[in-house]
């Protein structure tokens, strides 16, 4: 659009080759001599204003500036800024960035320059952390030459960092749950039965949580079940078909616990409690001594069972 | 008593959005024969034109302009390389001088043969400002972000004004007619979308202005210039409060004299931008019952250094036609609002000039 971006083949080019010299004076000169050493500096007026960029005289009053050089920031705060989905080729930056008015701490005017907050796509919408108050600190170019630019940008102050969390282990569960993978191998799943009280945990853990007495007593159980509570998931999980997708205890028939599974091949939003469900098992070239021989469960055509009869395992 | 001057006619160019093909003195020349034969004019005291070397890239380009005018023999002739608006100031002062009774003021520019947004970066500061590449959209967006913090204006406020902006321009045979808002239009510079910036537009108009009875022969109803003002701010928009428009609103108060901006009936304001209208209204005390830019304001036509004479010209207008007695015309120039002209117009010379 050439509103924007000007003509795309010019056949007429107004230009100074090699730049326009100018100089700079006493003022300027010193903050842009300072800006290559690496400093940010105003000039105090002499109603003690500190004025960044320096002027050589008060914008208030028009008077001369003192001689008085003051060190400021380089940190600073936003204090208006204005965001480029698609920066221009005359723009200081080629990805999406912001401009904003700086006012480095201990200046009383504001600096304008370009706000670098990372990397996003052109035409990106402005990032919600981008707000007037932002602390901010200029980047220094390495090989300056004391001008405005020798600051490359500004960047947000440190608020986050991000720590690598990696730690390593080769886990066994232990013999009741190897003796359950094994039946899961051959696509069965196992249980025990409670002496006590006589109810069928799955996966067995060799005791009863509700009495605390061994249990060595196998029991197969089907592959059907009923849906007693679910979640529905907005957050990608390797292991789940795309999001939404519906994470579900369901109580195997037969069983008095429920396993945690997940539940597929209905849309989210009709899995319902009480849905009766069957185990949607891969491919058996597929199946090894882990729970992922089971993808999910999956609706089956039967009613849905009533809530009293799940109330209990909720 | 100071001298009674008035608007006593107006022309512009239909303004066109995109390069129609005639050199900037051939889309001028049209408007300056009109004005001539409307007021039956072919010589004037003073003349007087704003204009911008830099919108066609070649130097002295306003003098070729002067053909358009008829230069010879000599006449009296001056130009500011700002908006026409401050040419129609000089001419002004210049009648107040009383050695002439008309004067001829015009402006022109055709914003569609370059880059306009780095064109305007060339106006900036060049040691703190220009060097960063800054262009005029990304300055106003600063300002709008600001205004819009410090007031609780939301973005669709501003699309309200770009959505009134362009009906009332599609009304004007003159100005650009651009479609309605779109509802999911990208933004340009954030918080601005497209719709917030005024248009590229090419045009030219003219003005005559003339004193005392001379405004009296020419004009059936002259529009008396009662009050006229301009105020510019500190060039560093680091150093200006953006939110509020003080050069504007002290403009404002010595233009409109004691009654300031208080009962104006239109308002043709020069902003450029669509927060600009909210930040000038606030500027100029101007309640909801005052009409702002019936012509369609910038937003609907901003041919460069025109645009804000065309402000005083549509103001005038107004009351030439009849149907208002008080308007006011403001023109901008320089990032953000930075220099203000407001001119206030009456079907009444006014009794308030001391």
């Amino acid at each position: 659009m050439s509103s924007s971006t000007g003509p795309s083949e010019p056949n007429h080019v107004l230009e100074f080759p090699g730049g326009y010299t100018r100089s700079v004076g006493p003022v300027i000169g010193r903050f842009l001599s300072e800006l290559r050493d690496g400093r940010l500096v105003g000039v105090r007026t002499a109603g003690g204003r500190v004025l960044v960029p320096p002027s050589e005289h008060d914008p208030d009053t028009g008077e001369d500036v003192t001689g008085e050089f003051v060190g400021v920031g380089p940190a600073g705060t936003v204090t208006t800024w204005s965001w480029v989905p698609r920066p221009a080729k005359e723009h200081p930056l080629d990805r999406p960035f912001a401009w904003a008015l700086i006012r480095p701490d201990g200046a009383d005017t504001a600096l304008l320059h370009a706000l670098d907050l990372g990397v996003f796509e052109e035409g990106a919408q402005p990032p919600k952390f981008l707000k007037t108050g932002m602390r901010v600190r200029p980047r220094w170019r390495p090989e300056r030459t004391g001008g405005i630019g020798d600051i490359e940008c500004f960047q947000p102050e440190v608020t986050l960092i991000n720590a690598p969390t990696r730690l390593e282990y080769e886990l066994r569960g232990g013999k009741a749950l190897r003796r359950f993978l094994e039946g899961i191998a051959e696509g069965r799943i196992l249980g025990h039965r409670c002496p006590v009280c006589e109810q069928v945990i799955v996966p067995m853990k060799g005791l009863c949580p509700r009495d605390g007495v061994p249990t060595i007593e196998e029991v197969e159980l089907p592959d059907t079940g009923t849906v007693t509570t679910f979640a529905v998931n907005n957050i990608p999980d390797p292991r789940a078909p795309e999001v939404p997708f519906v994470s579900a205890y369901v109580l195997l028939d037969g069983a008095g616990l429920t396993m945690l599974t997940l539940v597929a091949g209905v849309p989210a939003d009709q899995v319902r409690m009480g849905m009766r469900v069957r185990a949607a098992w891969r491919p058996r070239e597929e199946w090894d001594r882990s729970m992922n021989n089971i993808r999910w469960f999956e609706p089956l055509d039967e009613p849905d069972v009533p809530f009293d009869e799940i109330k209990d395992y909720l | 008593m100071r001298r009674e001057i008035a608007v006593v006619a107006f022309a512009q160019t239909r303004h066109s959005g995109a390069d129609e093909g005639l050199a900037e003195i051939e889309m001028l020349a049209p408007v300056i024969t009109e004005i001539k034969e409307r007021t039956g004019l072919a010589r004037f005291g003073f003349t007087c034109s704003g204009s911008c070397d830099y919108l066609a890239g070649a130097p002295f380009s306003f003098v070729s302009a002067l053909d358009a005018i008829g230069a010879w023999p000599p006449i009296s002739e001056s130009h500011v390389e700002m908006d026409a608006a401050w040419a129609l100031y000089e001419a002004w002062v210049k009648l107040l001088h009383g050695d002439i009774d008309t004067a001829l003021v015009y402006g022109f520019g055709k914003s569609s043969q370059g880059n306009l947004r780095s064109i305007l970066t060339q106006q900036l500061d060049p040691y703190h400002l220009a060097p960063l590449g800054i262009d005029s959209v990304s300055l106003a967006a600063l300002q709008a972000r600001a205004y819009m913090e410090r007031s609780g204006v939301k973005e669709d406020d501003l699309r309200a004004v770009a959505a009134r902006s362009r009906a009332s321009g599609r009304g004007n045979p003159f100005a650009l007619h651009l479609p309605e808002p779109g509802a999911d239009e990208e933004y340009d510079v954030a918080p601005l979308r497209p719709y917030d910036v005024a248009p590229i537009t090419d045009g030219a108009a003219a003005i005559v202005l003339a004193a005392g009875d001379r405004a009296r022969e020419l004009c059936e109803r002259p529009a008396w210039i009662t009050g006229i003002d301009h105020r510019g701010e500190p060039h560093a928009p680091g150093v200006r409060d953006l939110t509020r428009s003080e050069a504007t609103r002290l403009a404002g108060e010595r233009a409109g004299e004691k009654a300031g901006a208080a009962g104006v009936e239109v308002a043709e304001l020069h902003a450029q931008f669509s927060h600009e209208e909210l930040i000038l209204r606030e500027a100029l005390g101007l309640g909801d019952d005052v009409r702002v830019n019936p012509s369609g304001g910038a937003l609907s036509a901003n041919p460069m250094m025109a645009a804000g004479l065309i402000r005083i010209g549509e103001a005038a207008a107004r009351i030439h036609d009849g149907s208002a007695s008080r308007t006011l015309g403001h023109a901008s120039s320089g990032p953000c609002l930075q220099q203000n002209l407001v001119c206030v117009l009456s079907e009444e010379t006014g009794a308030s000039h001391g």
